[in-house]
């Protein structure tokens, strides 16, 4: 039976971690090499690292990590942050990334989902959506937003998620802007509002605090797989016990 | 000599550097070559894939490769096709119509049946159908990481050496003579992935 995810992300700017510096097994808990092997040792099941510097030089770091890190562990890497054409891609494909994340580029060029796609093949090609909820609807309805969350799209979530998924997404990662932060749990109604609208893979993302709270995304909110970072990073739980717990309570995990 | 090095197969698949840094994990050395002499004269030949068969078709038939990867094989030397390099050793696939393949064994690749989602992605567990050097020290039932959206189905249900779950049992590992391919990543795989690498060079060494 395929296992459910927990998959912990890292923030990256100018080559360091930011969030969570307290482990105090690690030399250097910003150091995201340090931080990747940590975390496959404690069995994570795949990693997402996000390069929030949005720079060419946040960026140029961002690859030099990414060959550290391939070189000592084993599992998937997703990474994301600034990408904007199939070349940027390529690169963090030869870096040693499994899939690349990209989000406003997306949107502002939807060409670059079926053109990554072409070229690299749709599972490396994850489509970022944040999202949040719109206000005084009757019906729950959500808002596309670019530019780490900062400006609306008027696009609908999920519409751009099954239009995504058409034009070549192999999974989705998607995040509740309303929730992320907030540490009191995922949106559930639209984690499962995109998971039953797509035909491929949804990482729920934004707003863990507690186990319970992945439990309620994988099983009401009907993701494939669980994002966080906080609840990871300050060692509030670690991967092991997250995944005990969650076996305990019948999810399928790798423990 | 040469016998330290392991030749991987460079048609421009993405996922090349990670198998490459797997084997330089184990203190092996990964020899990555994209000609026909250098895959003729391999003695250990990895051959990895993702993204869709008849793309990775197309790049081998350019590379003028075809013959060379069918006359190693022929040859019986020790041959590893990790994902695509396990489906394109069939007939051919029903991947964007229908494509043909290596032909290597009798059978097609075909679609994972709908209503799940697409691609089967994340770790599963391969059920050891045989026993086999490959999984040495690699407990029944262990987790390795599958992204892929097509899955083999030979006629000679002899080749199955693993099997795996998802909506159907589908063969996720094979073994023949000197042969041995995964649909699953052994690179992403972990600690268990390493050790069917590891495991496979032993073979290698070992296999006449």
């Amino acid at each position: 039976m395929l296992t459910k995810r927990i998959i912990p992300c890292l923030d990256v700017k100018d080559g360091r971690v930011v969030k969570g510096t307290s482990f105090v097994q690690l030399r250097d808990a910003g150091d995201p090499v340090e931080l990747a092997a940590y975390y496959y040792r404690q069995g994570a099941d795949e990693l997402v690292f996000l390069d929030i510097s949005a720079t060419p030089e946040g960026r140029d770091t961002l690859v030099d990590i990414v060959e550290r890190i391939s070189k000592e562990v084993f599992m998937p890497l997703t990474v994301g942050g600034g990408l904007r054409t199939t070349a940027d891609i390529r690169r963090m494909l030869n870096a040693g990334a499994d899939k690349i994340s990209i989000n406003t580029a997306a949107v502002l060029t939807p060409n670059l989902i079926t053109g990554g796609a072409e070229k690299f093949g749709s599972q490396c090609i994850v489509v970022a959506i944040d999202a949040a909820r719109v206000a005084n609807d009757s019906k729950p309805r959500w808002e596309v937003y670019t530019h780490s969350g900062q400006k609306p799209t008027g696009l609908d979530a999920v519409f751009w998620a099954k239009r995504a998924v058409k034009l070549g997404a192999g999974e989705i990662l998607l995040t509740s802007i309303d929730a992320d932060g907030h540490r009191a749990g995922y949106d559930i109604e639209l984690t499962r509002a995109i998971s039953e609208a797509v035909t491929v893979p949804v990482i729920a993302s934004g707003g863990a605090g507690n186990l319970e709270d992945l439990y309620e995304a994988l099983v009401d909110g009907k993701a494939d797989a669980v994002l966080a970072a906080s609840i990871f990073h300050y060692g509030m739980y670690s991967i092991r016990e997250t995944k005990e717990y969650l076996a305990k309570r019948g999810i399928p995990v790798r423990l | 000599m040469e016998n330290r090095a392991i030749v991987i197969i460079d048609y421009g698949a993405g996922n090349l550097r990670s198998v490459a840094n797997a084997i330089a994990k184990l203190g092996y050395q990964p020899r990555v070559v994209n000609s026909p002499k250098d895959v003729l004269a391999a003695r250990t030949i990895i051959l990895p894939g993702v993204g869709a068969a008849a793309d990775t078709m197309a790049a081998l038939k350019k590379l003028k490769l075809i013959e060379p990867i069918k006359q190693v094989i022929a040859e019986n030397r020790p041959f590893f096709g990790v994902c695509l390099g396990l489906q394109i050793l069939f007939d051919g696939t029903e991947e964007g119509g229908w494509h043909e393949c290596l032909g290597i064994f009798r059978g097609r690749v075909r679609k994972l049946p709908a209503g799940l989602k697409i691609p089967h992605m994340g770790w599963n567990q391969v059920k050891q159908k045989i026993a086999h050097p490959i999984f040495k020290d690699v407990p029944d039932n262990a987790n390795f990481y599958f992204v892929h959206s097509y899955y083999a189905d030979p006629e000679d249900k002899s080749l199955v050496a693993g099997e795996t779950e998802y909506g159907i049992p589908f063969c996720s590992a094979l073994a023949h003579k000197n042969m041995v391919a995964t649909q699953f990543h052994p690179e992403k795989s972990g600690e268990h992935g390493l050790q069917m690498y590891r495991n496979f060079i032993e073979f290698a060494r070992q296999a006449k």
